[in-house]
């Protein structure tokens, strides 16, 4: 006989979980009791529940592994939502475990009781509310199965207290077998033969790259098709180093606040192969237009994207890797060289704009050329929202590591969670977080976290004393300006790391920022480098 | 333009409430929804009626497929399918006009199932614009309640979707 709660330890250990990051309270106790009797999965306390679901995320995006959270119910669980809404949004691997009320206390509002698989219904890829211990070592290999299959996402997996406590035989459940859940990977041949034909004749050949392309490991593979189909690359923010950025064929990150050139190969093209990118509103403003002015070809695991922004001339389902292992068999040589050569001239001039050097404040774009200079060939960036991520989004150069932010829901504070997970993955892996005044007070209760287990993680803060992106807004679009955005009394940040015991450094002047920058780098341990921000600079840079 | 969707699910807690939620996100009303057991007891069949564009049923087509507990979905217009549903309407009804509302109901092949002093209730099973037609011919007498169980429907001729 076993409880409920050795199940559910049993079926991380079986997943090969070794890390999870939570926070525990009563409803959960009886999980936590063995973890600590079983010893062999290491927990990271954060500070906050949030932080726990995009730490998991961090680690997911990093390790290519299934990211897992731990909460309690009630506050707990709330609390984590906006990290399961987020994983979900960008399609990354977590699973989410809450505890709950006794199941004989459902449905009465006692203690710390929500509906938390209500609650998250429509943001999570699949959640459990789990009534029998018995059926928990089938759930846990399911849960594990769901996240990281198919599209992957957030599973969250809600167990009452009573049901961790629960005395059963534990049976053996088998492998998974979900009859309502059998997603397709491999694209079928007759449309995969279409796109060749399309791509074939086209002229102005365009591959659009998404964050699929992680997710099905598939970088090599774009670049592959670019060298041979001799086709420029733009991506979206999720896609953003799909191949390095300093690539001739890259000509940058598409959408409102994306690269000129990327845009204009967008709205020029006459042939977009949109490749696991899901065509959302802030990286296609009009999808009608280029629908019209162009053929369209979607590539995608998930059917649902396909004709729900745009509808394409050839829809094409599958796993990326698969489909482009097959469609780089067949002859797709394009005639694209005049457009090509078009591209990248205007993608060279306006890769090497720079601004005018200052004293008094760090100009964002200047500032991400010196830390690119001086990053790690593979190293992790992982910006938040706002400016900050505008700026690091298209001055900083991705060679052969990554950049992550929040791409879909676009959650202030993910960034410092999220490298934290980073780290918690790959230790060694150089791993700066960029993130805003603003951002950065949301989250930055995990600076705990990161002085307790003493990660080297990097964190370059713009402090505008604003909340710059909404206040650009204002300016822009309302009557009134800017309103509620000035945040005049920010803290002394680097008083505040010294309260963390972490090392920091305020930047104002340009003349230092290779220094700076380089002490930071060189540092061995976390720190924080704080710059100042002309709280007027734009995003949009000449 | 108006379609039958016919959702084969696992016959669990929670599934229908993930199915509906689809439709409540995106705005869109149900006309009618049914849920039964099917012949095999761990599947529940959900029959509804929307009435929406083309691409917004597409969509919510896929959406509902890519839910975990939902093992079949498919889309009908009427022609394809028979459909009925069950109407029950209680009528005001006295001594004098009781013959007459028994022989509507005969015209429509309804049923009388209860009977007072003061109402009769008719009992129909038909498409739904037969019981529309029904309810207004009933109309008169003063309708005191109508409960309708909303459409279920199988395809015609051999084919199914299971
Ligand atoms: C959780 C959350 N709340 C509100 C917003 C709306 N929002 C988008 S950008 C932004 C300002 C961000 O300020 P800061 O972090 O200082 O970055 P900056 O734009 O100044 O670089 C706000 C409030 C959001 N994206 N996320
Ligand atoms: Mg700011």
């Amino acid at each position: 006989m076993i409880t409920g709660a050795k199940a559910m330890v049993k079926g991380l250990k079986e997943q090969g979980v070794d890390i999870m990051f939570g926070y525990p309270g009563a409803t959960i106790c009886p999980f936590y009791d063995e973890l600590a009797k079983d010893g062999t999965i290491r927990h990271i306390l954060v500070r906050q529940e949030q932080n726990a679901g995009h730490m998991a995320s961090g680690y997911a995006r990093k390790s290519g592994r299934v990211g897992v959270c731990v909460v309690t119910s009630g506050p707990g669980a709330t609390n984590l939502i906006t990290g399961i809404a987020t994983a979900y949004m960008d399609s990354i691997p977590i699973v989410a475990i809450t505890g709950q009320v006794a199941t004989d206390m459902l449905g009465r509002d006692v203690f710390q009781e929500v509906d938390i698989t209500g609650a998250c219904a429509p943001f999570v890829k699949h959640s459990y509310l789990v009534k029998d211990a018995r059926e928990l070592p089938r759930i846990m290999r399911e849960a594990f199965h769901i996240a990281s299959t198919g599209r992957p996402g957030p599973v969250l997996i809600d167990v009452p207290s009573d049901v961790q406590n629960q005395q059963f035989e534990y049976k053996d459940p088998g492998e998974v077998n979900i009859r309502g859940y059998k997603p397709s990977i491999t694209g079928n041949m007759k449309q995969i033969k279409k796109v060749a034909a399309e791509i074939q004749v086209a002229k102005k050949p365009l591959i659009c790259a998404g964050g699929g392309v992680f997710s099905s490991g598939a970088q090599d593979l774009i670049k592959k098709l670019s060298d041979k189909g001799k086709i420029p690359v733009v991506t979206t923010m999720m896609g953003l180093g799909a191949i390095p950025t300093s690539d001739p064929m890259n000509m940058g990150m598409i959408g409102q606040f994306g690269h000129k050139t990327a845009n204009y190969a967008l709205n020029h093209t006459d042939l977009l192969v949109l490749i696991g990118a899901r065509v959302g509103d802030r990286a296609v403003t009009a999808p009608d237009r280029v629908e019209e002015q162009s053929r369209t070809i979607h590539i995608d695991i998930d059917p649902a994207e396909i004709g729900k922004n745009m509808t394409p001339t050839v829809p094409l389902v599958g796993d990326v890797r698969h489909i482009l292992e097959k469609l780089l068999e067949f002859d797709i040589e394009t005639d694209s060289g005049e457009w090509s050569q078009e591209l990248q001239q205007l993608a060279s001039e306006e890769r090497n704009k720079v601004s005018a050097k200052r004293e008094q404040t760090i100009g964002p774009r200047n500032f991400m050329h010196a830390l690119s200079a001086q990053l790690d060939d593979d190293a992790y960036v992982v910006a938040d929202v706002g400016q900050n991520q505008i700026w690091a989004g298209k001055y900083i150069e991705v060679k052969k590591g990554r950049f992550l932010t929040s791409g879909g829901l676009g959650t202030m504070g993910y960034s410092l969670p999220a490298g934290a997970g980073v780290k918690f993955a790959d230790r060694d892996r150089q791993t700066v977080v960029v993130c805003g005044d603003g951002s950065f007070q949301m989250t930055m209760n995990e600076l705990s976290t990161i002085a307790e287990n003493d990660l080297n993680l990097k964190v370059v803060l713009f402090n505008n004393r604003k909340l710059g992106m909404v206040n650009e807004i204002q300016k822009k679009a309302y009557s009134e300006g800017p309103f509620a955005v000035s945040m005049p009394d920010t803290p002394d940040f680097c008083k505040l790391a010294d309260a963390f015991g972490i090392r920091c450094r305020r930047l104002s002047d340009e003349n230092q920022m290779e220094d700076a920058i380089r002490e930071m780098l060189s540092h061995d341990g976390p720190f924080l480098l704080e710059c100042v921000v002309d709280p007027d600079e734009s995003t949009m840079l000449q | 333009m108006k379609q039958i969707i016919s959702v084969l699910t696992e016959n669990q807690a929670g599934a229908l409430n993930k199915i509906t939620g689809l439709f409540a996100r995106r705005a869109f009303n149900i006309e009618s929804l049914a849920v039964g057991v099917t012949e095999d007891k761990s599947i529940s069949r959900i029959t509804m009626i929307v009435d929406s564009g083309n691409n917004a049923v597409e969509q919510i087509e896929k959406q509902l497929n890519k839910l975990v507990p939902v093992i079949k979905v498919r889309r009908f217009d009427d022609s394809e399918v028979i459909g009925k549903e069950l109407a029950m309407i209680k009528v005001a009804a006295n001594s004098k006009n009781r013959g007459e509302i028994k022989n509507l109901a005969d015209i429509m092949d309804a049923r009388i199932t209860d009977i007072s002093a003061a109402t009769m209730t008719v009992e129909i099973s038909e498409s739904p614009d037969k019981i529309d037609l029904f309810e207004e011919m009933m109309r008169p007498y003063g309708i005191q309640e109508v409960a309708r169980t909303g459409i279920v429907a199988l395809q015609k001729g051999s084919s199914s979707i299971g």
